[in-house]
């Protein structure tokens, strides 16, 4: 049985993002095919379900701790977080006690493979590799170029990013636009680098999921006189491409009147896009709902039309696939991940905002293109399983070690 | 004797350009991309293939034609073709037209514009047949005799209708499911007509030339003349009229020139007719070569197309079907106005426009079972409503 070290930062129910959402799928498939898993995470919690491996906890702080300690601005966390009488901690300083556990670890077990996801844990992972000979696999979900709009970044984490690929015998990347960023921004061999697409959340698949009317009424009304409704999701910021969005509803507004756009989610572009909105005169077709996730978020899906990905850059993109289980047909930029797994979907480059309007227009117009688009995407959307992704890593993990076969 | 009869199908659409809905009502150039290397760009793509294949194979046949009087061949010539061809290569019409009065070579009536209008209206697809036959006339001097609808698509009703226009013969495919134990290779009767005969394709023999010349994952790789006329002989055990139909751009552009097809093509003449009792027959002649056996009925469409043989690439899905539909239901009031508008819209019925929409090979990721001048079905679509909107604004002007 093959034994695999798993280093990463959160594990859901305390997860910030998609980043926990992955790694949980991905070992629990990693585990039905047979790895024996020990994943390490940076804070102590109880993770109850996960009985498929060992999780263990590197540093004896609360989870909440790592919400405020961002790795670009602030040193420390938002003093409201802390208990009283607790410490406050940096995430630098979490990184190093992280990597003491796993060097700790190490002196004690040897597992046959150390599979690193982002720069969060790379420098425990090349510590792996360097003092202890172990393979490491390295996973990129994002690098620090998608994260800051393809500009410039924090220097700090695009060379811990650079060490860890240059030390890792694999990469795994979610898509091929990361692949490109790997071996163009990193200079890193392209015969190292594989890509293994992500897939949804098997909880979000499977949980139970009512749709009422009561949370979006307004919304609800619009849609019975006509209109059609048009979203997006995630964090307002320069990486999703929001403002050209916002071009492209005035563009698409001034010829069908009958459309709708829903920007949910928050972040530092929320006033710009809000100005944006007032200067082309269409605040009243435009919704701000603000944060949302959970049921709120599903509910988002679930009376939307037509979802929109309209990033600049995005590793994968995995809100297309949440908006794709809930009916919508589905606009990606073609510099989206997930734009290369998914066929049936119409496709513009993220600055062609005529082209994104002439979309909009032509699926609100168009019975026949909506419901052809809308049967497509349905047969589409599950093709990737985690099972599929599973066997993938595991191919992976053979290739990385020379001497030995697992599984 | 034995005969084979060859036929070649000429055909370009007229791509429409990436029209934007912010393009309806203010410009009405659908036809001319300016950006000459765009994929829409119908120039660029004729001189394209014009030099892989229009050229080297009309100068192939050409050269046999004067050299071998038994060498015939018969084309049939899209009229969107012959304006394309009339406005960015003249000469090559002249050069059909040289061929045509050789006498061995004959033209197959077909729908100007390579539309379905048998489908979705009749008056259309008759005019449109009429304009077609005018063209040939006034470019080649001749009339069709023998007829051809767009893929070779053929029903009872079409083979009902070519009876009553008195056409000689009229082209289909020589389908297993339709044909059960009967050979491709004989003279058969349209179901219920009093003249005109049935030519069936023999697939199997013109595929391996259209389809799998230069496949080398083929177990035949590489077909020399030597093996294919030894198939050729032994299918004549099953009736002596070989039928090769295929497109005119098998040579050049679907098999390329280092594949050796010229080679191939111009050998096999030489040794097909260096036989004794051996032929080349023009469509013409092959209805005539032998009474026919059978009355063959296709009550279902039956095409060329696909493993399925069927129209399911054209209209498969609601967009190929709603495009289709908004494009003829509009016929009457567009036809009132006529002139440039008109000319417009028939250039809107050519089957590419629909075929470009086809999803049935899309979600498979099958990228190569997807030629088109658009970067999906869905766009195809989303461009060719926009021009029929454009259509809606100029009749109400």
């Amino acid at each position: 049985m093959m034994k695999i070290l798993m280093l990463g930062w959160e594990l859901p129910p305390h997860n910030s993002g998609g980043l926990g959402v992955a790694c949980l799928n991905l070992s629990r498939a990693l585990a039905h095919n047979g790895a024996q898993i020990d994943f390490v995470v940076p804070y102590t919690a109880p993770h109850e379900g996960i009985d498929f491996m060992n999780v263990l906890s590197a540093c004896k702080v609360d989870p909440l701790f790592r919400y405020g300690a961002g790795a670009y601005d602030s040193k420390y966390v938002d003093k409201s977080l802390i208990p009283e009488g607790e410490k406050t901690v940096s995430i630098r300083e979490i990184q190093h006690d992280y990597c003491k556990f796993v060097n700790e670890y190490l002196m004690e077990y040897k597992p046959d493979v150390v599979h690193a996801h982002d720069w969060l844990t790379f420098e425990a992972g090349v510590l792996a590799k360097k003092n202890y000979g172990i393979p490491l696999v390295a996973h990129v979900h994002a690098t620090e170029f998608d994260r800051s709009g393809m500009t410039y970044g924090n220097q700090l984490i695009h060379e811990i990013e650079r060490e860890g690929l240059m030390y890792a015998d694999k990469i795994i990347a979610v898509s091929q636009a990361t692949r490109d960023i790997i071996v163009k921004k990193y200079h890193i061999p392209a015969d190292k680098v594989e890509v293994v697409y992500n897939s949804l959340d098997e909880e979000f698949v499977k949980s139970a999921y009512h749709y009422d009317d009561e949370d979006y009424k307004y919304l609800e009304k619009m849609k019975s006189l006509g209109y059609t409704i048009v979203s997006t999701v995630g964090r307002f910021t320069v990486q999703k491409g929001l403002a050209n969005m916002m071009r492209a509803a005035a563009r698409a507004i001034s010829k069908n009147k009958k459309l709708i756009f829903v920007f949910a989610g928050d972040g530092e572009q929320k006033d710009e896009l809000l100005e944006l909105s007032a200067k082309y005169r269409i605040s009243a077709n435009v919704v701000f709902t603000g944060f949302v996730r959970g049921k709120q978020l599903r509910d988002i899906y679930e009376i939307s039309d037509i979802f929109v990905m309209s990033s600049i850059s995005e590793p994968f993109g995995l809100t297309a696939l949440e908006a794709a289980h809930h009916g919508d047909v589905l606009i990606l930029t073609k510099q989206s991940g997930v734009a290369e797994v998914i066929r049936s979907a119409m496709r513009y480059d993220f600055w062609d905002t005529e082209k994104l309007a002439d979309e909009i227009i032509a699926i609100a117009e168009s019975k026949a293109l909506k419901k052809t688009l809308r049967e497509g995407i349905e047969k589409e959307y599950m093709k990737i399983s985690w099972g599929d992704i599973a066997k993938h890593v595991i191919e992976v993990y053979n290739r990385v070690d020379k001497h030995k076969e697992f599984c | 004797m034995r005969a084979i009869c060859l036929y070649l199908h000429i055909h370009q659409p007229w791509r429409y350009r990436r029209y934007s809905i912010f393009d309806v009502a203010h410009n009405h150039n659908y036809w001319y991309e300016n950006d000459y290397y765009d994929k829409q760009n119908n120039e660029r793509i004729f001189r394209k293939v014009s030099e892989k294949s229009y050229k080297p194979m009309l100068a192939l046949l050409e050269r046999n034609l004067k050299r071998y009087p038994g060498f015939k061949v018969s084309m049939s010539i899209t009229g969107t073709w012959l304006e394309q061809a009339l406005e960015w290569e003249p000469e090559l019409v002249e050069q059909i037209r040289r061929m045509v009065s050789t006498g061995q070579v004959e033209i197959v009536g077909e729908t100007y514009y390579h539309s379905l209008a048998f489908f979705f209206d009749k008056n259309e697809f008759v005019e449109q047949v009429k304009m077609h036959s005018d063209l040939v006339a006034r470019l080649f001097g001749v009339r069709p005799r023998v007829f051809r609808n767009t893929e070779l698509s053929y029903n009872n009703e079409l083979g009902k209708w070519c009876d009553e226009m008195g056409y000689k013969a009229v082209l289909a495919e020589g389908w297993d499911k339709v044909l059960g134990w009967k050979s491709p290779n004989h003279v058969y009767k349209v179901a219920g007509g009093t003249r005109t005969k049935l030519l069936l394709k023999n697939y199997r023999l013109s595929d391996d030339i259209a389809f799998r010349f230069s496949n080398r994952q083929w177990a035949e790789w590489p077909l020399t003349v030597e093996k294919y006329q030894n198939w050729v002989n032994d299918d004549c055990l099953r009736g002596n009229l070989i039928n090769l139909f295929m497109d005119f751009e098998t040579f050049g552009e679907h098999q390329w020139a280092d594949s050796g097809i010229f080679n191939f093509m111009n050998e096999l003449i030489y040794r097909w007719l260096s036989e004794y009792d051996n032929k080349f027959v023009t469509v013409s002649e092959a209805s005539e070569l032998e009474e026919p056996a059978d009355e063959i009925s296709m009550p279902n469409t039956v095409t060329w197309a696909d493993t399925e043989r069927d129209l399911t690439a054209w209209l498969g899905n609601d967009m190929q079907q709603e495009g289709q539909e908004a494009l003829y239901s509009i016929a009457s009031e567009v036809k009132k106005i006529g002139g440039d508008l008109l000319d417009d819209w028939r250039r809107m019925t050519t089957s590419d426009h629909a075929y470009y929409m086809c999803t049935k090979y899309w979600n498979d990721g099958d990228v190569h079972a997807y030629f088109s001048a658009y970067d999906s079905p869905y766009d195809a679509f989303m461009y060719y409503m926009n021009v029929l909107r454009d259509f809606e604004y100029r009749l109400k002007k």
